[in-house]
C-alpha cells in the first residue's frame, strides 16, 4: 500500500460494534500486528471505494475517552492525536456510537469532534435502537454535533455504502483546501462549543470539563431525541437469571464444564487427523530421501517438532471459539462480574478471570489476553501466574504417567482413582495460581486494589462473520509461531540430542542409547546430581532438557532415551509399561508435581518478554516457577518415600 | 422535606436516586474521572440493579442508559439523594 493512501480510523466506546463495522468495511482483507514496543493489537484493513480509490482502515482499541489509562487506550489516543511515532495520523476519524446508548457514547464523539478536521459519526446498531422505539432527528443531531452522521447496522452490512460516500465527500473537502470543518449546516451553539483544539495541544481534561462535555451531550439529545429507547427488555430478563446469586453462579459453572468438556473431547478427532497428517508427511519424506543428517534434521527435527505443537491447534481454536462467543454475546463481562469478589480475595482483578481461563488451553493466548487489564500491578501478577494453570500441553505427560502408575480402581460410584488424580493435578494448578497471585500482590506488587469499572453490555447474537474472522486471525498467529520460533527450537533440540554421535569405541545398547553421548545427554548427566533429591535419575534429567523448551516434548524425549521404536502412540503405550517397570511411584508423583509447577515452555517466556517489553519478567517467571517446582517435587518425593509408597 | 442522602456503595438491590456529588478523594481524582466518563455524573439518576453472589459485591448500576459494574468500595465515592417512594434507605 502506498504511503499516501488515505487512511480512516475507527474509534468508539467498547461494545459499540466497532469491530463489526471494521469487518464489514474490510472483509477478510485485514492485517493484524502489533504497535511497536507495546503489545496492543494493531488491526488494519483495506477497501476499495466505488470510485476506485483505495483506502486503509485502522480499527482502534475501544475507549470511553481520550484520557487514557490502559495501554490499549493510550494507543487510541496517540494515533488519533498523531503522537504515535510509527503511525501517520489518519485523515478521517469515524466515530462509532451505539445508537441504543447515545447518552454515554456521545461523550467520546464530542471529544473527537473537538479535534477539528475530518470527523464523521457512524450511528451503529440502528436496528436495535429502532426495535427499542427510539425516535431520533438525525438532521438535528448532525447539526448540533457539527458532524455528518450515517446510520449503520454493521453486522448486516447496512449503511456501509452511505458511510463510504460520506468518507469520500469528506476527503474531497479536506483535499480541496476548504478546511474540513466547514461550518455550513452546523448550529451556532455547536460551532461555539466545538472550538477545535489542535491535536498537539491536547491535554488531560479536568473534572469540570468532563461535566460540561456530558452537559453538552444532554443539551444535544434534548433537541434531537424525540423518544429515548425503551430499556433492553431481553437483557434485563436474561440478567435476572445470569446475574442471580444462585442461578448465575450455577450457570457459570455449567458453562465452564461444557467448555472444558468440549475442548477435550471435540478436539481429539481433528487433533488425531493432524497427527496422522504429520506422521504421513514424516514417513513420506523419510521414504523419499537418502538416509543422512539432512533427512534426520527434516523428519526428526522440523516435522516432528512443529507437528507436536500443531496438534494443539484444534484445542486452541475451540477455546477461542468459546471465548469469542462469550465475548460477542456479552456474557464475558458478566462472568468477570460474578467472579470479581473471589478473584479480588487473592488480589486479582475480575478481568483476570478471562486470561486465566484461556491459560487452560495455552498460557500464550492467556498472557496476551491480560492486555485488557489496565493496572500494571494487576496485569503483571496475572501474567506471572498464568503459566501455573494447567495448560493442555501438560495433558500428554499427565496421561502417560497416570496410566502407567495409578491403578484404575473405582473409588466411589463412577469415580475412579485415575480420574481423581487428574482432577487433583488440576486442583493443584488452581491452588498454586491463587497462592502465588496472593504472594505477588503482597510483596513485589503491593498496592491498593485497582478499581473494577466495567460496562455490562446488552446481550446480542454473536455475528458469524466476527467469529470466523476472529478464529482465522488466531489460527494464523498460532501457525506462524509454530513455523518460526518452534521450528527453530525444534532444530536446535534435534541438534543437541543428535550430536555428537557416539564414537566407534562407545557402546550403544539399551543401557547406553545414542542420546547419552550427545550434548543433551551430557547436560542431563551434569544436572543429575541436582535432580537426584527429587528422585530423577539421569534419564529423566536428560528428558527434562528438551522439556524445558516445550513440556509435551518430554514424552518423545523419554521415548528416545529409553530407545523405543515405533510411532508416537505405540511408543506412548510401550513407554508407559517401560516406565512402570523402571520407576517407583514416588518418582512418578514427584515428576507429576514438577509438571504442575515448572515453567517449561519457551513460547510462554517469549510472549512474556514481548508483552512486558522486558527480560526481567520472563526471568522472574522462570526463576520462581523453577524454585516452586523444585521444592514441590522434593517435598512430594520425600513424603511419598516416608509414607512407604 | 429533604430526601435522604446515602453513599451509592451502601445501597441495596432495587434502591436508587439522583447523584448529587462525586467525591474526588485525594489520590482518587483519576477514579472520579473514570466514573464520570462511564456516565456517573451529578444530576443523573442511578439504580442498583444487581448484586454479585459473594458478599453482594460488586454491584451493577443502571446509569445513563447503561449497566455499569463497580465495587461498593468505589461506589462509596458517589453520593446519592434517594428517590422518595422507594423502599427504605
Amino acid at each position: 500500500m502506498s504511503a499516501d493512501t488515505p487512511r480512516i480510523a475507527l474509534a468508539g466506546n467498547p461494545n459499540c460494534g466497532k469491530t463489526a463495522l471494521f469487518n464489514a468495511l474490510t472483509g477478510g482483507r485485514q492485517k493484524v500486528g502489533n504497535y511497536p514496543g507495546v503489545t496492543v493489537e494493531r488491526k488494519e484493513g483495506t477497501l476499495t471505494m466505488p470510485s476506485g480509490l483505495s483506502l486503509s482502515v485502522l480499527d482502534l482499541p475501544g475507549t470511553y475517552s481520550l484520557d487514557a489509562s490502559s495501554p490499549d487506550e493510550l494507543i487510541t489516543r496517540d494515533v488519533i492525536l498523531g503522537l504515535q511515532p510509527s503511525e501517520r495520523r489518519p485523515e478521517i476519524l469515524v466515530a462509532v456510537a451505539d445508537a441504543t446508548n447515545l447518552e454515554r457514547n456521545l461523550g467520546l464523539v464530542l471529544e473527537l469532534r473537538a479535534l477539528g478536521k475530518g470527523v464523521l459519526l457512524a450511528l451503529n446498531m440502528m436496528d436495535l435502537a429502532e426495535q427499542r422505539g427510539i425516535e431520533l432527528d438525525l438532521a438535528v443531531l448532525s447539526k448540533e454535533l457539527g458532524v455528518p452522521i450515517v446510520p449503520t447496522v454493521a453486522v448486516r452490512g447496512k449503511g456501509i455504502p452511505e458511510l463510504l460516500k460520506q468518507v469520500e465527500e469528506l476527503l474531497q473537502s479536506l483535499n480541496s483546501g476548504l478546511n474540513g470543518k466547514s461550518s455550513a449546516g452546523v448550529s451556532a451553539k455547536a460551532a461555539e462549543t466545538a472550538q477545535s483544539v489542535a491535536p498537539e495541544s491536547w491535554r488531560k481534561p479536568s473534572s469540570e470539563e468532563i461535566r460540561s462535555r456530558f452537559a453538552e451531550v444532554d443539551r444535544v439529545l434534548k433537541l434531537a431525541l424525540r423518544r429515548p429507547p425503551k430499556p433492553a427488555l431481553w437483557t434485563e430478563r436474561i440478567d435476572r437469571v445470569v446475574l442471580h446469586p444462585l442461578w448465575g453462579s450455577l450457570l457459570l459453572g455449567a458453562v465452564l464444564v461444557i467448555m472444558f468438556q468440549a475442548i477435550f473431547s471435540w478436539a481429539s478427532a481433528p487433533a488425531d487427523l493432524i497427527e496422522a497428517g504429520v506422521g504421513w508427511l514424516g514417513e513420506t519424506v523419510q521414504a523419499g530421501m537418502a538416509e543422512g543428517p539432512l533427512r534426520s534434521l527434516i523428519v526428526d527435527g522440523a516435522i516432528a517438532g512443529v507437528g507436536s505443537v500443531l496438534v494443539f491447534l484444534p484445542q486452541i481454536l475451540l477455546l477461542f471459539l468459546f471465548i469469542l462467543l462469550l465475548e460477542d454475546s456479552g456474557y464475558m463481562s458478566r462472568a468477570a462480574f460474578l467472579m470479581d469478589r473471589l478473584m479480588s480475595r487473592v488480589g486479582l482483578h475480575g478481568r483476570a478471570f478471562i486470561p486465566l481461563l484461556s491459560s487452560y488451553a495455552c498460557a500464550v493466548p492467556g498472557i496476551m489476553a491480560a492486555r485488557t487489564i489496565s493496572s500494571r500491578r494487576d496485569r503483571l501478577t496475572t501474567i506471572l501466574v498464568a503459566p501455573l494453570t494447567t495448560c493442555s500441553a501438560r495433558l500428554p505427560v499427565y496421561s502417560l504417567l497416570i496410566a502407567a502408575f495409578i491403578p484404575n480402581v473405582v473409588v466411589v460410584g463412577p469415580l475412579r482413582l485415575q480420574g481423581l488424580v487428574m482432577f487433583g493435578l488440576y486442583l493443584g494448578g488452581i491452588l498454586a495460581t491463587l497462592v502465588m497471585a496472593m504472594i505477588f500482590r503482597k510483596s513485589v506488587f503491593r498496592g491498593p486494589k485497582s478499581p473494577l469499572l466495567m460496562e455490562l453490555p446488552s446481550y446480542k447474537w454473536p455475528s458469524v462473520r466476527n467469529i470466523v474472522l476472529g478464529l482465522l486471525e488466531r489460527a494464523k498467529i498460532f501457525v506462524r509461531r509454530a513455523g518460526t520460533v518452534i521450528l527453530l527450537l525444534s532444530v536446535v533440540l534435534w541438534f543437541l540430542a543428535a550430536y555428537p554421535k557416539p564414537g566407534a569405541e562407545d557402546a550403544v545398547d539399551p543401557a547406553h542409547p545414542a542420546i547419552t553421548y550427545s550434548y543433551a545427554g551430557k547436560i542431563g548427566r551434569a544436572i543429575e546430581p541436582l535432580m537426584r533429591p527429587l528422585g530423577f535419575d539421569w534419564r529423566v534429567s536428560i528428558a527434562l532438557i528438551p522439556g524445558f523448551a516445550a513440556r509435551e516434548v518430554m514424552v518423545s524425549a523419554l521415548a528416545t532415551v529409553y530407545s523405543i521404536e515405533g510411532g508416537e502412540d505405540e511408543a506412548a503405550t510401550a513407554l508407559g509399561e517401560r516406565l512402570a517397570r523402571d520407576w517407583t511411584l514416588p518418582v512418578a508423583l514427584s515428576l507429576l508435581v514438577w509438571y504442575v509447577l515448572a515453567c517449561q515452555c519457551l513460547s510462554t517466556l517469549a510472549v512474556t518478554r514481548r508483552e512486558t517489553n522486558s527480560w526481567l519478567w520472563p526471568m522472574v517467571m522462570l526463576g520462581y516457577m523453577t524454585a516452586l517446582a523444585y521444592l514441590g517435587s522434593f517435598a512430594t518425593y520425600r513424603l511419598a518415600l516416608w509414607l512407604g509408597l | 422535606m429533604k430526601a435522604p442522602i446515602s453513599k451509592l456503595g451502601q445501597l441495596r438491590k432495587g434502591q436508587g436516586g439522583r447523584i448529587v456529588a462525586i467525591e474526588a478523594v485525594a489520590h482518587h481524582e483519576e477514579l472520579a474521572q473514570r466514573l464520570m466518563e462511564m456516565g456517573l455524573l451529578e444530576g443523573c439518576s442511578v439504580e442498583v440493579i444487581h448484586e454479585a453472589p459473594f458478599g453482594r459485591d460488586p454491584i451493577a448500576v443502571r446509569v445513563r442508559g447503561a449497566l455499569v459494574a463497580l465495587r461498593r468500595n468505589e461506589a462509596d465515592q458517589i453520593t446519592v439523594e434517594l428517590d422518595s417512594g422507594r423502599k427504605g434507605a
